[in-house]
């Protein structure tokens, strides 16, 4: 009998191959999730800054001589900003460094005053210390991401720019806040103005309408196939036609719905309730499938009892095979919502892809959605508008997040062994 | 050959008329907490075949996986005590599966025959284990192998169809044949014949018969039937303990122990 | 002596008869979808094919879909030949599928064979945050970052790399259809019976022998109906390809320079201002019958091969 412990050459190069053929499944695991590790860092890296934003005040000479009490609309604001910003670098002289000290504040800086004052009008009579957003140029310089060791022509602040902005640091009227023009605020030119509150109503409105279209439909069309459907080559093609359904590009879906609800019915275009129709056609099939499955989980037993003491078939379905799938059906809803929530391509075919600035309130409005304010600004050349992007993105995967674990509390929850 | 019972502990070492391949000394076996075999003390003669018989869940079919090892493969299951395989312990840490593996056969509970040619079957271990050189010697092989198992007439025209083409009786044929073309020394059978029907037993039990001549064979059976008409040597487990072992005739004409007449007479099983 | 009442009053529960038909037009909604796409797909593509010839779309080898600004300027026109735009996106279905294919199925055969439980009850999970995460956010990575680091790559060692380059839109496509090759690779491997890797082992063969002799070659049909899907998923794909890919319809089998594809075309050609009736906007509606054809077609085979696989173990 030969002996167990030798190992011949031909057995040490077959365990080589063992050890090689395990260390292929690692490193396909590893660079998987290295690069979701990756992504997700750089976006979020990239995007934090979004979250906080650079203001400066301003000494604003709020005297008889440039605003009167009786015409607070009337007044110019935007003088009264450019001489604030003239009379803290008073040796600023030339027309063309005048209009970069101009820059320095966003272009918005006007109106934010005017709110103010008309807020307040007890400020009008005295010079008063006033906090502007500042420029999306500020903010990056603020944040480190102008390089200012590049020659002073490439880049979107020149020296001079960056000694007032200094200056004013050092004064100690420059500070980095929260965001909250991000949350509040809808689209805008503007990088250090834009905000995704429209593309999140937008986002909120179109997913109602998608729940309440396909949740209904969903679970009939679900209870309806596993319960009552008789087997036969009809409940096998609507099978069959579900699961293909489930794997047709979005996109497809999109052009479905440009053409028949806004070409062939007139519906509105670009509003959620369009968004919401296209949206739900993509989470019918996931919902109907999940629903199935929770319906098969269920045993037989509980149907026969309940015809067993004389209930009817839709009765046993609705009173007691229904309440113990439905928060597997829930389950599965969820999933298929977050899968459109982050959809974006059957949106572009229905024209949600506007510049919206507006908060959108009733599914008639015109709107835009997360997913595709991201595609907007992910084009627009401004670094600023980058970090908006990764900041979208966050709060996008954030809501992602959040509704995936809701599922699977749901499915802890509620997960019965029969 | 002789043994010894769990519970009579003071005689370890039994003496041997002739010279056991296998045996097993104080061997434990735990699947997580739960202890499957109870220190069980055997010794298993070369070229004869010996049953391992008693009632499901007995520990039979996990001894016989001790002996190749093929408890490796659940995670929660731990052997304990010492077997040795024509005098080496076959759990030493030197020990390679693999080579182990290659030198006991096994044949399985239900046909197992790869979804690949006849051919292809019987040819995966002499390849994998590179023991021919050229494709003629392959041939030779599975033409040799086919003809041990009892098959070779009739499959010789389609050893290109595939082998779970046969019927369950001639899979089972072609699992053993797969198992003697690697030339073990040993071929265990965990109940071979329980997913087939009488006429296909008979033919397989014929065929053990003959193999015996060159293998030690090692059989878990359901059947006492088929233990009293292929083996010599017979060993009764009952709840994970070694009862009873020794040459089958005298197992099943005068048992020693109480459980093992209960269960031959069919009260307990 | 008592009567029982048996015949009890058929069909006179109005309610019940109300959820019954509600419940059947519910599920027949599945069918009118798909009817609907195939009739507004169908039927705009027929209204393109009257203005240009199925043979110049499915043969011409230019894309230059441009309406005239003046009609007397040069290509008027315009070309709609859809080549370039197909041997696009098979050319980045390639890419994506050569680098998920491997990477999914070695995950998937790690997570199967090898995996401890609890490395299974975090890999798995993490996978599938990978497919879960929107496409858009692939796009923009891919433009941001990816596509800039091979550009950068390529310079180094001498290649000329576009921009918006194939690899790029590829390589993330690839990473973002890991979790569905190797979600579906491993249910179809865990459906490979024991018995056969127990008869493997047993014989003397090691782990990996057994899996790569014995049981991919029994999960074959599976896996390759979960690669079929994953290659429809891969042509159907649009927000990658749109934000990394370019809009240039060169015909090329370079990965290094830049492709159109059919998706991408479609959301060039329908967003922002259209006039309906042009060519141009009709076209769209062509690449998309097309594209439903081709993935349907796919999916069909896919799902076919699956269940006539897991029929044979069951």
């Amino acid at each position: 009998m030969t002996d167990f412990t030798k190992q011949s050459p031909g057995l040490k190069r077959r365990h080589a191959a063992e050890i090689r053929f395990q260390w292929y499944g690692r490193s396909a695991i590893f660079i998987a999730l290295g690069f979701l590790f990756l992504m997700v860092g750089s976006i979020t890296m990239n995007g934090i800054g979004a979250f906080t934003q650079t203001k400066l005040a301003l000494e604003i000479p709020l005297t008889s001589e440039h605003i009167s009490v009786d015409d607070l609309e009337g007044a110019n604001y935007d003088a009264l900003v450019k001489l604030a910003l003239r009379n803290t670098f008073p040796d600023v002289t030339k027309r063309r460094d005048k209009r970069k000290l101009y820059g320095l504040v966003s272009p918005y800086a006007s109106f934010q005053l005017k709110d103010q004052v008309l807020a307040d009008p007890t400020l009008v009579g005295k010079t008063t210390k006033i906090w502007f957003t500042a420029s999306d140029y500020v903010d990056m310089y603020i944040k480190g991401n102008i390089d200012i060791s590049r020659d002073e022509k490439t880049r979107k602040l020149n020296n001079a720019q960056i000694g007032w902005i200094d200056a004013i640091q050092k004064q100690g009227n420059l500070e980095k806040v929260f965001n909250s023009a991000f949350f509040l605020g809808g689209d805008s030119r503007e990088p250090e103005l834009a905000g995704i509150l429209s593309a999140f109503m937008g986002s909120a409105l179109s997913l109602s309408v998608c729940f309440l279209l396909s949740f209904p439909i969903g679970i009939f069309a679900a209870i309806y196939l596993e319960e009552f459907a008789p087997k036969n080559r009809w409940s096998g093609f609507i099978e069959i036609n579900i699961n293909n359904l489930a794997a047709v590009p979005s996109i497809v879906f999109g052009l479905l719905g440009l053409a028949i609800f806004l070409n062939f019915f007139g519906l509105p275009r670009s509003s959620p309730l369009v968004g919401g129709m296209v949206l739900s056609l993509m989470t019918l099939p996931t919902i109907i499938i999940a629903s199935r499955a929770s319906l098969r989980a269920v045993p037989p037993s509980i149907r026969e009892a309940a015809l067993g003491i004389g209930a009817s078939p839709v009765q046993a379905a609705f009173h007691h095979v229904v309440p113990l799938a439905l928060p597997g059906m829930l389950t599965g809803a969820i999933i298929g919502m977050a899968r459109a929530l982050g959809d974006t391509a059957p949106l572009l075919m229905i024209g949600m892809v506007a510049f919206i600035v507006d908060i959108p309130t009733g599914i008639l409005d015109k709107a835009t959605a997360l997913p595709v304010q991201i595609f907007l600004w992910a084009d627009s050349p401004e670094r600023a508008f980058q970090e908006k992007t990764s900041a979208a993105i966050l709060v996008l995967l954030v809501f992602l997040v959040l509704m995936n674990l809701v599922a699977i509390i749901l499915r802890r929850k509620f997960e019965q062994r029969f | 050959m002789n043994v010894v019972s769990h519970e009579d502990k003071s005689a370890t070492e039994p003496q041997s008329k002739e010279e056991p391949i296998i045996t097993a000394r104080n061997v434990d076996v735990f699947y997580a907490d739960k202890q499957a075999l109870n220190g069980i003390t055997l010794d298993i003669p070369a070229n004869k075949v010996t049953s391992l018989i008693g009632p499901s869940g007995c520990g039979k079919t996990t001894f016989l996986r001790c002996i190749n090892r093929m408890n490796d493969l659940i995670d929660i299951c731990k052997v304990t005590g010492e077997i040795k395989i024509g005098g080496q312990d076959i759990y030493d840490e030197k020990v390679d599966v693999v080579s182990l593996r290659a030198q006991i056969g096994m044949v399985f509970q239900k046909p197992n025959p790869f979804p690949k040619s006849i051919f292809e079957n019987v040819a995966y271990g002499p390849r994998i284990h590179r023991l021919v050189k050229t494709k003629g010697e392959l041939n030779d092989v599975v033409e040799r192998s086919l003809s041990k198992a009892g098959l070779l007439e009739e499959v010789k025209d389609r050893l290109d169809e595939p082998g779970t083409g046969l019927s369950g009786g001639q899979q089972q044929r072609l699992c053993i044949a797969r198992a003697i073309a690697v030339e073990p020394k040993v071929i265990l059978m965990d109940e071979p014949c329980s997913a087939l029907d009488p006429i296909a037993t008979a033919k397989i039990e014929e065929l053990i018969d003959e193999l015996r001549e060159n293998y030690t064979i090692v059989i878990v059976t359901h059947s006492m039937q088929q233990a009293a008409r292929v083996s010599q040597q017979t060993a009764f487990f009952h709840m994970g303990n070694l009862v009873e072992a020794g040459v089958t005739e005298q197992i099943f004409t005068t048992p020693q122990d109480p459980r093992t007449e209960s269960y031959i007479t069919g009260r307990i099983g | 002596m008592q009567q029982i009442d048996i015949i009890g009053s058929r069909g006179a529960r109005p309610l019940e008869r109300a959820i019954q038909i509600f419940m059947v037009i519910c599920s027949v909604i599945a069918i009118v979808i798909t009817i609907g796409i195939v009739f507004s797909l169908a039927f705009e593509a027929y209204r393109f094919f009257q203005l240009v010839s199925l043979q110049e779309f499915l043969f011409g080898l230019q894309w230059s879909p441009q309406t005239a600004i003046r009609s007397d300027q040069v290509g008027a026109e315009g070309s709609f030949g859809a080549v370039p735009l197909i041997t696009g996106t098979l050319l980045i279905s390639a890419i994506a599928m050569a680098t998920a294919t491997p990477l999914g199925l070695a995950s998937a055969i790690y997570l199967a064979e090898y995996a401890s439980p609890a490395v299974r009850n975090i890999v798995k999970p993490l996978l599938e945050i990978l497919a879960g995460i929107p496409t858009v956010v692939y796009g923009f990575f891919a433009a941001l970052t990816v596509a800039p680091i091979i550009r950068w790559t390529g310079t180094e060692v001498g290649l000329e790399v576009a921009s918006e380059s194939a690899l790029a839109a590829g390589l993330v496509m690839g990473i973002m259809i890991v979790p569905l090759i190797s979600s579906l690779s491993d249910d179809v491997i865990n459906a490979v019976p024991q018995s056969l890797r127990d008869a493997s082992l047993g014989l003397g063969a090691t782990k990996s022998e057994t899996i790569r002799k014995v049981v991919l070659p029994a999960a074959i049909p599976g896996v390759a109906g979960s690669l079929l899907l994953a290659t429809s998923r891969a042509i159907g794909e649009t927000m990658i390809v749109v934000m990394a890919a370019g809009m240039a319809a060169n015909l090329t089998a370079n990965p290094l320079q830049a492709v159109t594809t059919i998706t991408v075309q479609i959301v060039a050609l329908l967003t922002g201002d259209q006039e309906f009736e042009s060519a141009k906007t009709l076209s769209a509606f062509a690449l998309g019958l097309l594209l439903f054809i081709v993935t349907l077609v796919l999916n069909i085979i896919a799902q076919f091969i699956v269940k006539r696989f897991s029929e044979q173990y069951d």
